[in-house]
């Protein structure tokens, strides 16, 4: 296929990039009250590999079609891990789905966090509510490359204790020797929860990392993205040090429709994951 | 250098303080402990004390009825807790809690006030420390206001 813009630029449009690949609901599992993950196989048996940070297109059949961050270990392509939040027209249904149900796939798009360009470095994790589900992978990476990276912190903040996701998991984490992992919530009984109650920026300082050598990853609702990168900075972070994972209304996830323009970049496809002096300029504007 | 003055100097709160004030203010404090569990003051106490946090973790809490104690924040190592005996009426406004053996210093903040009188100078870097916290702590605030976790559909 090939869409004609202007009359000297063509681009060339891989017609099964929009095409979306039949993918069994494996299992789901439960994370809060309104939030599931699902693990799917691909029908044909054919998965494919993907960098932590990057999304696929979930097309629920004559419903719809939704961007959701992978949030499944790079190291497993045969299984597609999503984590959705039941939260509009099509991520309602969505979170319906049972073991054996079908569903469309498209992708993986977009770019990722650098796991690369981090190596050497120390880490800092920050995630916020469902926030968690796109690092998980860069998670999963870190562990598997243990030896690559310095010191690595993840600060998790989530809205109460039921609110969390990966419960589990983030127990696990913080039972390792060679990971700091300390969660906070915004508000909870006393004789249900013994952590952290507070905004997810109160645990930036407590972080054991040096400024000079750390990359930050960050992502959750912008608001808090803002007050983590001030955060940051007080702690002695560049802004090229700094990477963020932003969202926006992404339809063809291949940088054609325009629905996800943000400044001068197309979310689906320069990002979601940016290095935060890429878009400093326009982050946090009200008129973008 | 003394144990106090020496606590008193590694802490966050009074980095770069001049030595001759951190001296003066360590007059006003000492070391305590408290136990899991143990109330530190009360919505309504007066307030003559703050504290920095050493180890441990606190939980500040107010007390709803048909709800019971509700967390508004915890605070823990390298924090400062209370400010409002800075400014009048000096009356507690929240329940604190130690949530795990926790070990602070303490100020007599009668003492401090005392100092700060005949050292204008201290008790202008004073405030400008207590005008950072509660500054910080208004926007944890407002930001938890926000909700911005919520679905907001």
């Amino acid at each position: 296929m090939v869409l004609t813009l202007k009359p000297q630029t063509t681009y060339t449009v891989q017609s099964d990039l929009m095409v979306p690949t039949p993918y069994r609901v494996r299992g789901v599992r439960r994370e809060t009250s309104d939030t599931f993950t699902f693990e799917l196989e691909s029908v044909n048996g054919d998965g494919f590999s993907f960098l932590p940070g990057q999304f696929t297109m979930l097309y629920l059949f004559g419903v719809g079609e939704v961007p959701i961050s992978i949030s499944g270990d790079p190291s497993r392509p045969e299984v597609l891990v999503h984590t959705v939040r039941a939260v509009g027209t099509v991520t309602r249904p969505l979170c319906k789905l049972k073991r054996g149900d079908i569903l469309g796939v498209r992708g993986p798009f977009g770019s990722s966090w650098p796991m690369t360009e981090a190596v050497g470095n120390d880490l800092v994790i920050v995630a916020g509510g469902v926030g968690l589900a796109p690092l998980r992978p860069a998670i999963y990476h870190i562990l598997s490359h243990r030896g690559e990276y310095g010191r690595v912190a993840v600060l998790y903040g989530a809205r109460t204790p039921d609110d969390m996701l990966y419960k589990r998991e983030l127990a696990e984490w913080r039972g390792r020797f060679d990971m700091q992992v300390e969660v906070t919530v915004d508000a909870a009984r006393p004789d249900e929860w013994r952590g952290n109650v507070g905004v997810v920026t109160t645990l930036i300082p407590r972080a054991h990392f040096d400024p000079y050598h750390v990359t930050a990853l960050v992502c959750g609702p912008e608001i808090m993205m803002r007050f983590t990168i001030l955060e940051l900075q007080k702690r002695g972070l560049r802004d090229d040090q700094i990477y963020i994972s932003m969202e926006r209304n992404m339809k063809c996830a291949i940088g054609l429709c325009g629905h996800c323009q943000y400044g001068p970049n197309f979310v689906c496809k320069d990002g979601p994951v940016f290095r935060f002096d890429t878009v400093k300029a326009i982050f946090g504007k009200r008129e973008i | 250098m003394d144990t106090i003055d020496r606590l008193l100097a590694e802490h966050p709160f009074f980095q770069g303080l001049d030595p001759r004030y951190i001296q003066l203010i360590a007059e006003c404090a000492r070391e305590v402990t408290f136990k899991m569990g143990e109330f530190i003051f009360r919505e309504g106490d007066p307030s003559n004390k703050f504290w920095l946090i050493r180890s441990g973790k606190i939980s500040l809490e107010i007390f709803a009825p048909g709800r019971g104690p509700i967390m508004i924040e915890t605070l823990g190592e390298g924090d400062v807790m209370g400010w409002s005996w800075a400014v009048p009426p000096y009356r507690k406004q929240y329940d604190a809690r130690a949530l795990e053996l926790t070990r602070a210093l303490e100020f007599d903040a009668m003492c401090i006030r005392g100092k700060c009188d005949e050292e204008p100078k201290l008790g202008y870097e004073l405030f400008k420390r207590f005008s950072q916290i509660i500054g910080q702590r208004l926007q944890a605030t407002r930001l938890r206001l926000l909700d911005i976790y919520g679905s907001h559909t």
